[in-house]
This record gives structure tokens, C-alpha cells and sequence, in this order.
């Protein structure tokens, strides 16, 4: 029982150590570069293609580009993208946005993600690209 | 529900007009038996009718995402086919896979049409990196990148698509567009095939 206990309580500390933004620091923006080849069908950092651009993303409510036509789903999502809303919704776009036009699977590693978003959130910064 | 609303794109050298004639011929294409086969399975979902989500994930939604990526493809092709960089067995490889994407396209939109749905229509204009194409290597490995892109989104959209059938022409879709990668990377003098698995 008291096994039992410790394994619950292993367990959660490694959730809450897991969750939003502690992971999204440990990510490696190099590896990042080359998840985000898996966007580049419909996305470039600095042009709207069949979906939004990215520079700028971190800190940007989310369908707030006015030259993009965005799903109803995704104005109502009222989300702010930051680690936290990213993690959130690139593990599985459809379920957290229910009706959006990202019609994509999406990123199902933790680490993957937490290195694609430490990536984006140097690239959208990018003063070279993201003028 | 259009992906493709035709956007304003700043005016840098960086926009590549797409020429009208090659445009007006999109709507030209007669059905290969891919496509027929598809759209044979699909007449019970096209009782159906509306476009509207019948299914959880919406694949006419998948659809179209895809179909917008296929539109670009072809677009980008049509830049490197005039760009005067290809030389001649390069060339005639670039049209044939734009020819590949065109039957994607097609197949796509008479299946979204099919499905009771709106075909996102092909831009006017796209922006493509141009000023960094100056040599046919160039040209290959922009056609390369957007190649391992339309994988990984194909790869995205097999396991949501809710029919079956259509995840399974998404697949058979990604298994042409991963040929093309693997031969332009081959062209490059770079690995043709460097992993196991796509991701
Ligand atoms: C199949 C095409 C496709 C792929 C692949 C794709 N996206 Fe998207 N993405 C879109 C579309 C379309 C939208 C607009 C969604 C809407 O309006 O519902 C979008 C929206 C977004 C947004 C919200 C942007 C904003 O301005 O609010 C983010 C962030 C995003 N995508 C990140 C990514 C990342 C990171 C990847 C790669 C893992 C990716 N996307 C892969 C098509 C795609």
C-alpha cells in the first residue's frame, strides 16, 4: 500500500513537472528546426500560405492575423499563444480546437513539441526573416 | 470555409504570379482511375450531402487543407519549370511531378465536391522564395522542401480522417509524394531515402 502511495506520488510530480512551461525550457531549438519541417506544407514563419504566418506568434491572441481567414472555431478559441497554449493545442489541434482548419494530426512527443516551441519562439523573433 | 482566400502578399521580389494560362488549364483535367476509384467508394458519404462536419475530424476539411497544398505544389513546379534553370532530363521530371500533383488536386477536389463540400480554389498568387533561386540545385531543393512538407502533412492527415477509404488515398497520395522527394533528393547528390521512418 505504502508502494502504492509513492508510485501515485511519483507519478504526479512527474505530471506537474511535465506540464506547460517547465518542459517547453528544456526544449532544444535545433532538434525544434527540424520538427517544424512537418509545418512547412502550410506554413512559413514569415507569409500566410494555406495557413497563418508565425513571426510574431509568442504573446499574439490566437486568428488575430487580419490578412488571414481564419476558422470561427479558432477566433472563439480565446487563446493567447504562449508554451502553455501551444503544448495544449499542437498535441491534437481538432480536439482542442474543435473546427479548425488545421487539419493535422499533430505532434504527439512532449519532447517534440517542447523542442519545436522552443524553437518558434526564438524563429518568430527572428528579426532576419521577421522583419 | 475557404483555406485559399486569396491574400494580400507584400510586394517583394518575392511574389511569383502564377501565369493565367497555366491557371485556366486546372479546370481541364479528366479524372484518372484513382480518382474515379475514389469517388466510386464515396457515394454513401455523398448522400450525405452537407459539408458540414458528418464526421468528428470533418474530412472535408482534411480535404481541402490537402488540396491547398497541392495547389501550391503545382504552383511552385510552374516557377521552377519557367525559371530557365532545369536543364532537360531535370526538366521534364519537374513537369511530370507537377502532372502527379495536378491528378492530386483533381482527385481531392471532386471528392470534396463529392462529399457535398466547397473546394478551396487555387490562389492567385503565391509567395515563393525566388530571390534564392539561382541555380537548378536551387530549384531541386525548394521542390525538395515542399515535397517532405506535403508528406508530413499527408502523414497528419491519414490517422483523422475518419473514412477509411480516404485515409487510404491520402496514403497512397503520400507514397507518390515521398517517390518525388526521395528522387530531387537523389538529383541533389544527397541520400535519396535517410530514414527509416517520415515523420
Ligand atoms: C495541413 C496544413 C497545416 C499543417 C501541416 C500545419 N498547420 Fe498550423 N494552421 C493551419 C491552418 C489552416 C491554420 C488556421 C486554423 C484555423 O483558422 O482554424 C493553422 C493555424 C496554426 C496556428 C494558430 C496561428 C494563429 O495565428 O492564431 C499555429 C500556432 C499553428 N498553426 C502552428 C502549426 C505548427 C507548429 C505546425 C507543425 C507541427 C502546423 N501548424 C502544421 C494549417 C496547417
Amino acid at each position: 500500500m505504502k508502494h502504492l502511495a509513492a508510485l501515485v506520488a511519483a507519478v504526479a510530480a512527474t505530471f506537474t513537472a511535465g506540464a506547460g512551461i517547465c518542459r517547453a525550457a528544456d526544449g532544444d531549438p535545433v532538434h525544434g528546426a527540424q520538427i517544424y519541417q512537418r509545418c512547412l506544407a502550410c506554413h512559413s514563419l514569415e507569409h500566410n500560405r494555406s495557413g497563418p504566418r508565425h513571426c510574431g506568434l509568442f504573446g499574439r491572441s490566437a486568428a488575430s492575423l487580419p490578412d488571414f481567414d481564419y476558422s470561427r472555431a479558432m477566433k472563439a478559441s480565446g487563446f493567447t499563444w504562449d508554451e502553455a497554449t501551444l503544448d495544449r493545442f499542437l498535441e491534437n489541434p481538432l480536439k482542442t480546437v474543435p473546427g479548425t482548419k488545421m487539419a493535422y494530426a499533430g505532434v504527439k512527443k512532449p519532447q517534440e513539441r517542447a523542442d519545436l516551441i522552443a524553437y518558434l519562439k526564438k524563429a518568430t523573433l527572428d528579426p532576419e526573416v521577421c522583419k | 470555409m475557404s483555406i485559399l482566400t486569396p491574400q494580400a502578399v507584400p510586394a517583394t521580389p518575392l511574389v511569383a504570379p502564377v501565369r493565367r494560362s497555366f491557371l485556366s488549364g486546372l479546370g481541364k483535367f479528366t479524372l484518372s482511375a484513382t480518382a474515379i476509384a475514389l469517388l466510386a467508394g464515396q457515394e454513401r458519404l455523398a448522400l450525405v450531402g452537407s459539408a458540414e462536419a458528418k464526421t468528428p475530424n470533418n474530412d472535408v476539411a482534411i480535404l481541402n487543407a490537402a488540396l491547398g497544398a497541392e495547389q501550391e505544389a503545382i504552383a511552385a513546379y510552374q516557377v521552377g519549370a519557367n525559371s530557365g534553370l532545369l536543364q532537360k532530363p531535370v526538366l521534364a521530371l519537374a513537369v511530370q511531378f507537377q502532372g502527379h500533383h495536378k491528378e492530386h488536386a483533381a482527385a481531392l477536389a471532386a471528392t470534396v465536391k463529392k462529399l457535398g463540400g466547397t473546394p478551396v480554389e487555387a490562389k492567385k498568387t503565391y509567395t515563393f522564395p525566388v530571390e534564392k533561386l539561382k541555380t537548378q540545385a536551387d530549384v531541386l531543393g525548394f521542390a525538395a522542401e515542399l515535397e517532405k512538407g506535403a508528406v508530413s502533412a499527408y502523414l497528419g492527415a491519414v490517422p483523422i480522417l475518419d473514412d477509411r477509404d480516404l485515409a487510404k488515398v491520402a496514403a497512397s497520395i503520400l507514397g507518390d509524394e515521398a517517390m518525388h522527394w526521395a528522387v530531387l533528393r537523389n538529383a541533389l547528390g544527397q541520400n535519396p531515402v535517410p530514414t527509416a521512418f517520415l515523420s
